[in-house]
C-alpha cells in the first residue's frame, strides 16, 4: 500500500459547467497540491467542490483549464489512467461481489497475478481493520464497515491521488470521528496526495493542511487551517469559520475609526474603508486599549462557555467567554477587543 | 385482529391458487382419460394413449416443442441482444427527440401484427425469408424487440452510473466497466425481459402462421389444429405441454423479482423496490 510517487496536482483556472450556456458550477479553480499533502475543498452544498473533484478524477471534463499531475496535463486522459481513486458519500462498493472481490477490483483490471493480489488485498484489509470480513457481501456490512472497505478498494493500487469525495458525511457521529482517524493516518503513512471534499468546517480543520474555501463555484481562500480563524480575507470566509463579528470603519494612521471609537490594530490596516472582525471567544470583559461600555442584551449558557450579545452604539457584538464570567442581561460592562484579534478585511 | 388479517390473506391466496390451477384439472384428467362419457364426473376409463401421442418417437409433438424452442430461445437472445443497448440510451442518458424514438420503438406494439405482418409476408416472400424458421424468428422480433426495449429501459433508468463512475477511478475502462459492474448488476432485469420475449414468441400463432405458411410447424399450430379437430385427449395434453414452460418462466421471473432482496434484487420490471 505504500505509495512510492506521490504526486503534485495542479488545477489552472479550472471551469466547468454542466450544459451550454448554464452558470458555471466551478469558475476558475487554481491552486496546487504539494505531494503528500492533505487539502481540503470546503463550501457548502453546491458550491461545486464535488465537480471540481470530478474534474480531477476525470469523471467530467473541464470547459476551461487544466489539470496537471507532476506537470503533465491529464485533461485528455480517462478516468481509468489516471490512477486517482475515489471514495465517495456512498460507499458504492460493487453488491454482487464480496469484499474481497471489491478491494482486489482495482488489482484486477490491472491484470495484477492472482497471488499478489490475494496478500495485497489481505494487507489492505488489515490496516482498515475488516480482515475477519472478506467473505462477507457489501449489504451485509454496517456503513462504517462499508466505508472502510471502501477506502481499502481505493488504496490497494496505490494511487497517485486519493479522492475523497465528502466520506464522513453518511456516517454517524462516533464513527465519523474514528473514519478520520483512519483516514488521517493511512493518508501520512502511505503519503498520498489527497484532495478531501467537505461541507464541514471542522473536519476541513482537522484533517487538512491546507483548506480551499469554496463559494458559488469560486475559490475565496486558501491557506492553512489557522489562518482562516487569524486572518479570514472576506466577510464569507470569516463567517464560515464562526467569527460573526464585523465592524466598518476608516482606517488612517495605524487605528481605525468606527462606532465603537478608535481601534488599534496590530497589523495595521491599508487607509480606507475597512472591515474588521473578530472572534466571539477573543472578545473580553475588561478595561483597557480598545475598550468601550457595553449592555448585555442576552445570554445563552452552552456548558462549557456562555455566548453573550453586547450591545453598543447600535453595534451588536457577540462575544463567547467562560462561564465563570457572569453577566446577566442588562448588566453595563466594559468590553475590550484585543489588538492582537482584531483582523481587517478590505472593503 | 393481526390473526384474522392473516387468515383472511391466506383465504385470498387459496382462492387465487385455485383460479389458477382449477382450468388445468380437466386438462389433466383428459390427457389421462381412456373413456369419459356424460355425465359422468370422473373418467371410467383411464389411459396413457395422450402421453404416447405427446412422447411418439419421430413425431409432430417433439418435433413442434423443439420448433418452438428454438425459435424461443433465439427470439429471447436477440430481443435481448437489440433491447439492451436501446434499454441503456433511453434509460441511461437525456437527449433530444428521445420521446419519438420510445414512440418508435412501441410503434410495433400498438399498430396491430396482421396489417404490418402482410406487408412483411410479401417482402419476405420476395427475399426468400417466407416459409422459414429463421423468417419466423425475425417475425417474433416485431412484438418482442418493443417490449425488451421498455423493460430494460425501466432497468436503466433506475441506475445512477455511480457505481460505474467508483469502477472507473479504480482503473476499470468503460468496457470493463460495463462487463464487471453493469452486467452483473442489470442481470436480473435482462433475464426477465429475456424470458417475456420467449413467452411473447412460444405464444405466437398468427405470425407463425402467415409468415411460416404451414411449413414451420409450432406448438400453437399443432394445438389450433388439435383444437379444431375432435379428439379432447390429443388437445389437453398438448395444452399442458403448451402451459409448462410458461408456469417455469413465471416461478423464475417471480425469484427475480422478489422485492426488498438486496443486491441481485429488483422491483418489479426493474421499477425499483417497494418499501
Amino acid at each position: 500500500m505504500r505509495n512510492s510517487s506521490s504526486a503534485r496536482l495542479e488545477l489552472q483556472s479550472l471551469s466547468h459547467s454542466y450544459a451550454r450556456g448554464d452558470e458555471p458550477a466551478l469558475s476558475e479553480l487554481s491552486l496546487t497540491v504539494e505531494p503528500g499533502e492533505l487539502v481540503a475543498l470546503l463550501g457548502p452544498s453546491g458550491c461545486g467542490k464535488t465537480t471540481a473533484l470530478k474534474l480531477v478524477a476525470g469523471l467530467l471534463r473541464p470547459t476551461a483549464g487544466d489539470v496537471l499531475v507532476n506537470g503533465h496535463s491529464v485533461v485528455g486522459t480517462p478516468p481509468e489512467k489516471r490512477e486517482a481513486a475515489m471514495v465517495f458519500q456512498k460507499s458504492l462498493l460493487f453488491p454482487h461481489m464480496s469484499v474481497e472481490a471489491n478491494v482486489g477490483f482495482g488489482l484486477r483490471m490491472r491484470r495484477v497475478s492472482r497471488e499478489e493480489a490475494s496478500e495485497k488485498v489481505k494487507e489492505a484489509l488489515r490496516r482498515v481493520r475488516m480482515e475477519g470480513f472478506a467473505d462477507r457481501k457489501p449489504d451485509e456490512l454496517s456503513g462504517g464497515q462499508q466505508q472502510r472497505v471502501a477506502l481499502a478498494r481505493a488504496l490497494v493500487t496505490g494511487p497517485r491521488l486519493l479522492l475523497l469525495d465528502e466520506p464522513l458525511s453518511a456516517l454517524d457521529a462516533n464513527l465519523r470521528e474514528e473514519m478520520r482517524g483512519l483516514i488521517k493516518r493511512l493518508q501520512r503513512e502511505g503519503g498520498y496526495t489527497t484532495v478531501f471534499v467537505t461541507h464541514d468546517q471542522e473536519e476541513a480543520v482537522i484533517l487538512a493542511d491546507r483548506i480551499a474555501l469554496i463559494f458559488d463555484g469560486k475559490l475565496q481562500m486558501y491557506d492553512r487551517p489557522e489562518a482562516f480563524y487569524d486572518r479570514p480575507v472576506n466577510r464569507a470566509a470569516a463567517r464560515f469559520f464562526g467569527a460573526t463579528n464585523f465592524i466598518e470603519g476608516h482606517a488612517e494612521n495605524g487605528s481605525v475609526k468606527t462606532r465603537l471609537g478608535e481601534l488599534k490594530l496590530q497589523s495595521p490596516a491599508r487607509p480606507g474603508e475597512v472591515t474588521l472582525t473578530i472572534r466571539p471567544e477573543a472578545v473580553r470583559i475588561e478595561g483597557g486599549e480598545n475598550s468601550f461600555p457595553v449592555r448585555v442584551a442576552s445570554a445563552t449558557f452552552l456548558g462549557t462557555q456562555v455566548h453573550y450579545t453586547l450591545e453598543a452604539h447600535d453595534t451588536s457584538l457577540r462575544a463567547a467567554l467562560p462561564p465563570h464570567v457572569r453577566l446577566a442581561v442588562g448588566d453595563e460592562v466594559t468590553a475590550r477587543l484585543p489588538a492582537e484579534s482584531l483582523w481587517a478585511i478590505e472593503g | 385482529m393481526r390473526i384474522l388479517d392473516k387468515r383472511r390473506s391466506n383465504l385470498g391466496l387459496t382462492l387465487v391458487a385455485a383460479l389458477v390451477v382449477l382450468p388445468f384439472v380437466p386438462l389433466v384428467l383428459w390427457t389421462f382419460a381412456g373413456e369419459w362419457r356424460f355425465p359422468d364426473l370422473l373418467p371410467s376409463e383411464w389411459s396413457l394413449r395422450g402421453v404416447r401421442y405427446l412422447l411418439e418417437p419421430g413425431g409432430k409433438v417433439v418435433s413442434a416443442t423443439l420448433t418452438s424452442l428454438l425459435i424461443g430461445v433465439s427470439v429471447a437472445l436477440a430481443s435481448v441482444v437489440v433491447g439492451l443497448p436501446a434499454g441503456m440510451a433511453l434509460g441511461g442518458y437525456e437527449w433530444r427527440f428521445k420521446g419519438v424514438v420510445i414512440f418508435f420503438i412501441l410503434l410495433p406494439i400498438l399498430v396491430p401484427p396482421l396489417a404490418s405482418t402482410m406487408g412483411i409476408h410479401l417482402t419476405f416472400i420476395r427475399l426468400g425469408l417466407a416459409d422459414t424458421v429463421f423468417g419466423v424468428f425475425l417475425v417474433h422480433l416485431v412484438p418482442t424487440v418493443p417490449y425488451t426495449a421498455i423493460i430494460l429501459t425501466s432497468v436503466f433508468a433506475e441506475r445512477t452510473g455511480e457505481l460505474e463512475e467508483a469502477a472507473r477511478t479504480l482503473g476499470a475502462n468503460p468496457w470493463q466497466a460495463f462487463v464487471h459492474v453493469t452486467l452483473p448488476e442489470v442481470a436480473p432485469g435482462v433475464a426477465v425481459a429475456g424470458l417475456f420475449a420467449f413467452l411473447i414468441s412460444w405464444g405466437q400463432y398468427i405470425l407463425t402462421l402467415l409468415i411460416g405458411g404451414g411449413n414451420v410447424v409450432t406448438l400453437p399450430m399443432l394445438l389450433f389444429s388439435a383444437a379444431s379437430g375432435n379428439d379432447p385427449v390429443h388437445t389437453s395434453a398438448l395444452a399442458l405441454v403448451f402451459a409448462v414452460p410458461a408456469i417455469l418462466a413465471l416461478i423464475v421471473a417471480l425469484r427475480f423479482l422478489k422485492p426488498g432482496e438486496s443486491g441481485g434484487g429488483r422491483g418489479f420490471l426493474g421499477l425499483g423496490k417497494v418499501s
